[in-house]
């Protein structure tokens, strides 16, 4: 079963003075994201993944269209019981502590007094806030408050979570935990949608994702799919810290880091390389085919949509 | 739903008494204690008049000015900071969040007039060094000023559902200054001929009547409220406040959190 499917929603918002002018936030998106999976919406600033959110959310209204959550429509406020959200750049009320905080949100989101006490103190130790868990939020970086949004967006044990740039504010070892905490997520059956523009993340942890751009969908597709096109090309890494002769020879792109040797060559030289190393006595240590990135492909995307976006001018 | 309403409201108060809002009670007391002395030493006779005129005009002046400040705020501030985003993405409705804002600040203006009060009868026993029956009229008086409070949250929220800080404070102080006079705008309709009539009649109408709760001085006379008066006016004053929370519903209803 999808967990969401987005039909044609779309929305245009009427800007200018008299707010005569229309501006197209989101062309009509057509979106399908299965229950369990790890989905990423991509796309640059300014693409449209938060409205898409907003709108899924019920934070703003649609143009035209519509959308499913977990089989029901969209706008069923009995769907918001079993959905989380992470805001972009999360505010929270200052004045509560992080305690405080999430007790208040557990009351919101309709769980039982005897399960809210030990579901904030699960989530504050998931989120690792457990220590400043009385402290105001005012007092709060921007990183630890980026951990009590996410706190707050699993805190009701939601089967849905969506996240807005949930790795924006966090230190490498914040967005570690935050990897850790949505591969968690997803072992426990849930369905996680997240937007970012970070495109190392995504390809980390995805099992699928969306390309958006200037607010029309320009690709979906399992991350594997999407950078499974080979180069007829090998990367190959040896413990060295010379490029043997022979190697050279083989017209091999070589880059030489610390203790190790990084050669792009054609696959149709591989064995002609590995019998230059065992010659040499080098240990090797890994030979993968070359693949494009998801950043190449994401790239690529973007620029074909610009060309033709400047055709049509 | 009564729930969710309960702790919205709960957490309104909440704010309120973090942002130190119930600091107010202390200026309030500074100067309802200077009055009460300085009365005490320089009126003869009519201490106690001086005393509960200007205690309950500092308690429907100090509630006035909370409820304008904390309720033009109430939705426009979540909305700028985006707090408002972490609750209406749970099963919260809109029109819970308005009523429960509403009887958040409600509720913290009705603490507010009861230490408010708690002041105005200890002044006065400080210069009457007693208390009469007809001093218990100035609860009447402290009733109809909670009445008016209901009426301007409930504006304040109006406005605060489409428009900025700014305004909402600028629209809701007017209207709490035009209301105040509503009485004479009313005979000036009377007065009036043609469209001028037609004009001021629709305006008196369409205002607040806060005139009609202000029993201050008659209070302070010892002359009594009729029975009809606190009826009208509980009526008028929750009509009033449904009408603009509903305005206030069904602005917010339809619009777009950018």
């Amino acid at each position: 079963m999808n967990a969401i499917e987005i039909l044609g929603l779309e929305k245009t918002y009427l800007v200018g003075f008299w707010r005569k002018r229309p501006k197209r936030a989101l062309h009509p998106l057509h979106l399908a994201v299965e229950e369990g999976e790890i989905f990423g919406f991509l796309g640059p600033n300014g693409a449209g993944k938060t409205t898409t959110l907003k709108l899924l959310m019920g934070l703003v209204f649609p143009t035209a269209g519509s959308a499913r959550i977990l089989g029901r429509e969209w706008t069923d406020p009995s769907v918001k019981a079993q959905i989380g959200f992470l805001p972009e750049q999360p505010y929270f009320y200052d004045y509560l502590t992080a305690h405080e905080l999430l007790e208040y949100y557990g009351q919101l989101s309709g769980v039982p007094a005897k399960q809210r006490k030990q579901r904030v103190e699960r989530v504050l130790d998931q989120v690792g806030l457990h220590d400043v868990q009385g402290v105001q939020l005012r007092k709060f970086s921007k990183g630890m408050l980026q951990r009590v949004g996410i706190g707050q967006a699993i805190l009701h044990d939601p089967k849905l979570v969506f996240f807005d740039e949930p790795m924006s504010g966090l230190d490498p070892m914040g967005r570690r935990e935050v990897r850790d905490l949505m591969e968690q997520l997803k072992h426990e059956g849930k369905t996680v949608f997240f937007s970012t523009h970070i495109l190392s993340d995504a390809e980390a942890l995805c099992d699928r994702v969306a390309i958006i751009h200037k607010g029309e969908l320009r690709g979906v597709g399992a991350v594997e799919d999407l950078t499974s096109t080979v180069q007829g090309k090998v990367e190959v890494i040896w413990h060295g810290t010379q490029v043997p002769a022979s190697i050279k020879a083989l017209g091999a792109e070589c880059h030489v880091t610390a203790d190790r040797v990084r050669a792009i060559i054609d696959e149709r030289q591989q064995d002609a390389v590995i019998d230059a190393l065992r010659r040499e006595r080098q240990r090797l240590i890994a030979i993968t085919p070359v693949r494009t990135s998801l950043e190449a492909y994401f790239v690529e995307k973007l620029q074909r949509a610009e060309t033709s976006a400047g055709k049509t001018a | 739903m009564r729930t969710r309403i309960a702790y919205i409201a709960s957490n309104t108060f909440r704010e309120a008494v973090r942002d130190r809002v119930l600091y107010n009670l202390i200026a309030f007391a500074l100067l309802l204690s200077g009055a009460a002395i300085l009365v005490g030493q320089i009126s003869i006779e009519i201490e106690k008049l001086v005393v509960i005129n200007l205690g309950l005009t500092a308690v429907s002046l100090f509630g006035v000015v909370i409820a304008i400040f904390i309720g033009i705020g109430l939705v426009s501030k979540e909305i700028e900071k985006r707090t408002l985003y972490t609750v209406l993405s749970r099963p919260v409705r809109r029109w819970e969040f308005i009523v429960g804002k509403f009887f958040g600040l409600a509720g913290t203006l009705v603490v507010n007039t009861f230490f408010m009060a708690i002041g105005v009868f200890a002044a006065l026993f400080y210069v009457s060094h007693k208390f009469v029956r007809a001093d218990a009229l100035i609860l009447v008086a402290l009733y109809f000023i909670v009445l008016e409070f209901l009426i301007i949250c409930s504006l304040a929220l109006l406005f605060s559902s489409f428009s900025s800080p700014l305004l909402s404070a600028v629209f809701a102080f007017s209207l709490f200054v035009i209301g105040s006079f509503a009485e004479d705008l009313r005979n000036f309709a009377g007065m009036a001929h043609g469209v001028s009539r037609w004009l001021a009649t629709g305006a008196a109408y369409l205002v607040p009547n806060f005139s009609a709760f202000n029993v201050i001085t008659s209070i302070a006379h010892e002359q009594p409220v009729a029975g009809q008066l606190v009826l009208q006016n509980t009526l008028y004053a929750l009509f009033y406040a449904t009408m603009a929370l509903s305005g206030a519903v069904l602005i917010f209803e339809h619009r777009d959190l950018k």
